[in-house]
């Protein structure tokens, strides 16, 4: 059995990853949320700015990590809107505009009292890595000649007389990778103190908690702090509960426990190989 | 010329840089230096493309192996690059109707957005998703508790697996039933909820995870001031290369 | 037939085979697209909006005379179908096997290096390629390069909305009037200072050349001169300046009623702790030996700690992009499941 083990195909870890990712998901299994602080710390900073706040809506990342991401930026996006925040979308990542068009089509078919320019504006995507920060913190009209759509930024009542992004009252990133929360919390919420919340991949997440609660609000951290985010939110605006839409993050967690139960599973069964080969002694494969 | 320019270049790029942000009346200059390299920036893409295409049509003009990927690649980039200049399929702004080529690129509905929604979209989701299967490989073969750090390594590894799934919460609630059985709760409960997976979770994230990054992004920072200022010295030269005489 | 090859035939067959079982038992695989014609008219600087449902008619167009009209195709959930105006999309239909074909293309991957993976990997470098340069153009060189080169140009053509800054409105406004021709205000209105990344764009492209290489080293060195100036500031305080000041923590704590607060004291402890044995590890000029070495064994813990849970985090990541794929395949292809319900009536 050990032997057999031991010489494992890794095909057959993958097929296993397939059962344990698929069969949640064709199933629809759901499991409660129970939000942890960290969560709130970043519902909260949304949530308490007065109604009709400046949000910079920074949607740093694309398609490769829409699984993790696309949740956060939604419930995000949703939650600025409810409380009546004016949002400013903008990204680092060539492939970020198509991201920040998802995010405006949620303002578009649930808030229709929403106007552009008025209520929110899509800056589009700002090329130059860190530099581009470096830019629309200090002088945005350098970055940007038009928003993304071309109209003229001194046409629109929010764009009108914005300069730079240093009297934002919250700066909202979405991040997959550099260029991204790190390189926010920088550029921008250090040398100017701006509030700033951020969701992240999970790759990315442990790096930044040291910035917390000083430089960095809070953090949502991959998949599951997403599906709690929205869980908050649906306890908060109970219409969320209601929208299966808004429930994106909450549904992944089904396959994300059966798989997580398959990793831990690999890594007992590889050390249980490990620990009778090695009590076997050397060359002791039999 | 082609040694001592660069480098007078960087160093000034870099120390008007570092001037501009502590001296607010050389913020101008900073300015210029910061908008400039976001243009660079930009152009670096066409760079980026124009060596893709001059590598991929030299794999096709040698007929080397596997070249018809290369074709694949050539045509599948000429084609992206031709639909979206040319942007079919866009409305123009409603402002402007009359401005043919002034709409929005990626407008939902054009050619380029069907490129980014059917090609692009699935194709780099997936490149990445299938890294799951390689980590679990990965983690089955070599993830051992060969001494005391890697055990620790892989305690941890566990607790925050479970942890932050709601394997934690039903582990938590079925040990505080079976607790409660023999002790009242509320007499160890505010002692012990510390102790369940899904907190210690968060405790290991604030504090433990907090402690050890921290001192990484401490050393990492020092590493960057001091590669930076070898490259604003001239002292560290590789970005030139070494092809020149 | 090798035993790789039998596999894979034996993948083809049951694929195909459920798909056709799929496909003569009930639906899939569909894309469904709503017409919507536009009609628009601009007087005094407002657009007047008229967004009709489906293509135009002969009524429709009689009903706005005068207008530019367009039609727009925009996506609809297959449970929409029954609405007059929806119909089926031939174009998102194909564009969806696309999407489906070539995700299993790259999952095929997982057993082993074949022809269909190759194939849309080379599809997946040309389209990035092309797409990082389109987006690049759009949003980049013409926003911070044409605007200022070639202002006039790129507000008649590209950019409409651009917003004449007083150093050209007054040849924009002559060029408008008839007064000075196209090249004439192109040359007026120019900001010549933006010949600088426009030269040093030019160098840099000479990398593609075989010769003139050695030129694309001044806009490189220009963008590590600048990426170390800004760096250098940034992570100094940042990184630096700012942990440090974040690791001086009150190490015994009390709550704001004066009692011991012993959670928040053992935190506190346990980072400072942590930073300092960790940053012990990092140290390499000494020996770690002695009570030196047993700290630094103690930095190596935290250290793993850390790595633990970044492992962690990062498989939780993984996992959740290889759901999101599976989700698209059962849901918006095969039309297994439905969690968005976009397929409720059919």
């Amino acid at each position: 059995m050990i032997d057999v083990l031991s010489n494992l195909d890794r095909r057959w870890v993958f097929a296993a990853m397939f059962v344990a990712v698929g069969w949640p998901i064709l199933s629809g299994v759901r499991f409660k949320e129970e939000p942890s602080e960290g969560v709130r710390r970043v519902f909260r900073a949304i949530e308490d700015l007065p109604e009709g706040s400046t949000v910079l809506m920074a949607l740093d990342y694309d398609p490769s990590s829409q699984g993790e991401l696309q949740p956060m930026a939604s419930a995000f996006t949703r939650h600025a809107a409810e409380r009546g925040h004016k949002i400013y979308f903008m990204t680092l990542w060539p492939a970020g505009s198509p991201m920040i068009e998802r995010s405006l089509r949620i303002v578009e078919q649930e808030y229709p009292d929403y106007v552009y320019g008025e209520d929110y504006v899509n800056l589009g995507y700002a090329p130059g890595l860190e530099g581009a920060i470096k830019a629309v913190v200090d002088d945005l009209r350098g970055q940007f000649a038009t928003d993304a759509r071309g109209n003229s930024l001194d046409s629109m009542p929010l764009t009108e007389g914005l300069r730079n992004i240093q009297n934002m009252d919250l700066l909202v990133n979405v991040s997959a990778g550099d260029p991204g929360a790190k390189q926010w919390v920088q550029y921008a919420a250090t040398p100017h103190d701006i509030a700033m919340v951020t969701g992240t991949t999970g790759v990315q997440a442990p790096s930044l908690y040291p910035y917390i609660p000083e430089q960095l609000d809070g953090v949502l951290g991959a998949i599951k702090a997403a599906a709690e985010y929205e869980q908050v939110l649906s306890v908060a605006y109970p219409k969320f509960a209601e929208s299966v839409k808004a429930q994106e993050g909450l549904r992944r967690m089904g396959p994300q426990l059966v798989a997580h139960l398959l990793m831990i599973g690999l890594i007992v069964v590889g050390n249980v190989i490990y620990f009778v080969e090695r009590s076997r002694g050397p060359g002791g494969r039999r | 010329m082609k040694r001592t320019v660069p480098l007078f270049l960087a160093a000034a790029t870099g120390f008007v840089l570092i001037v501009a942000s502590f001296v607010p009346a050389a913020g101008s200059w900073g300015k210029y230096a910061v908008d400039w390299f976001n243009i660079l920036a930009a152009l670096a893409f066409v760079l980026g493309g124009g060596s893709l295409l001059s590598q991929h049509l030299k794999k096709i003009s040698d007929q080397q192996a596997g070249w018809g990927y290369s074709l694949v690649t050539v045509v599948s980039f000429l084609a992206t690059l031709v639909v979206g200049l040319g942007k079919f399929g866009v409305a123009p702004p409603t402002l402007h109707p009359d401005k043919v080529w002034a709409g929005d690129y990626k407008e939902a509905g054009s050619g380029f957005s069907w490129i980014f929604d059917y090609l692009y979209t699935p194709l780099a989701a997936t490149m990445f998703s299938i890294l799951a299967c390689f980590v679990a490989s990965a983690a089955f073969r070599a993830f051992r508790a060969k001494n005391v750090e890697a055990t620790i390594l892989l305690v941890t590894a566990f607790i925050v697996l479970l942890g932050r799934t709601y394997a934690a919460i039903w582990i938590g609630d079925q040990a505080d039933w079976l607790a409660s059985q023999v002790v009242d709760p509320a007499i160890w409960h505010p002692y012990v909820t510390g102790l369940r997976l899904d907190k210690l979770t968060e405790t290991i994230m604030d504090v433990f995870n907090t402690a050890g990054t921290r001192a990484i992004m401490i050393g990492i920072a020092l590493g960057i001031v001091s590669t930076s200022l070898k490259v604003l010295l001239g002292v560290d030269r590789s970005y030139l290369g070494s092809d020149d005489r | 037939m090798n035993e790789n090859n039998r596999v894979w035939w034996i993948l083809f067959l049951v694929g195909g085979g459920a798909l056709l079982v799929r496909a003569a038992t009930t639906e899939f695989g569909k894309s469904y697209a709503r017409d919507q014609t536009v009609y628009v008219t601009v007087e005094g600087g407002t657009a007047e909006v008229d967004a009709v449902p489906g293509l135009p008619t002969a009524e429709s167009d009689a009903a706005h005379p005068d207008a530019a009209r367009w039609t727009r195709s925009l996506a609809a959930d297959p449970g929409e179908r029954d609405d007059p105006h929806v119909r089926f999309s031939w174009a998102d239909t194909i564009g969806l096997w696309c999407a489906a074909l070539l995700t299993l293309a790259i999952f095929s991957f997982l057993f082993g290096d074949n022809p269909g993976y190759r194939l849309a990997e080379a599809i997946f470098v040309g389209v990035s390629a092309g797409y990082a340069m389109i987006a690049g153009f759009w949003e980049g060189i013409v926003q911070l390069l044409l605007a200022k080169l070639i202002p006039v140009a790129t507000k008649e053509h590209f950019l409409p909305g651009l917003e004449p800054d007083p150093r050209w409105a007054d040849d924009w406004a002559r060029y408008q009037s008839g007064d000075l021709g196209y090249v004439a205000a192109e040359w007026a209105a120019t900001t010549l200072l933006s010949l600088v990344p426009l030269v040093f764009g030019v160098m840099l492209l000479m990398r593609l050349s075989p010769k003139g290489g050695w030129i694309s080293r001044w806009p490189l060195a220009f963008f590590i001169g600048a990426t170390a100036g800004l760096r250098l500031i940034v992570h100094f305080e940042s990184d630096f300046i700012r942990q440090i000041q974040a690791t001086l923590l009150p190490l015994i704590v009390f709550k704001e009623d004066n009692s011991f607060d012993l959670a928040q004291t053992l935190a506190n402890v346990t980072i400072v702790v942590g930073v300092l044995s960790s940053l012990v590890y990092f140290f390499f000029s000494k020996e770690h030996e002695g009570v030196f070495g047993g700290v630094s064994r103690l930095g190596i813990w935290f250290l793993m700690i850390t790595f633990g849970a970044s492992f962690g985090y990062t498989v939780m990541g993984r996992i959740t992009l290889f759901a999101q794929r599976l989700e698209f395949l059962f849901d918006d292809w095969l039309w297994i499941i439905d969690p968005l319900q976009r397929r409720a009536g059919l």
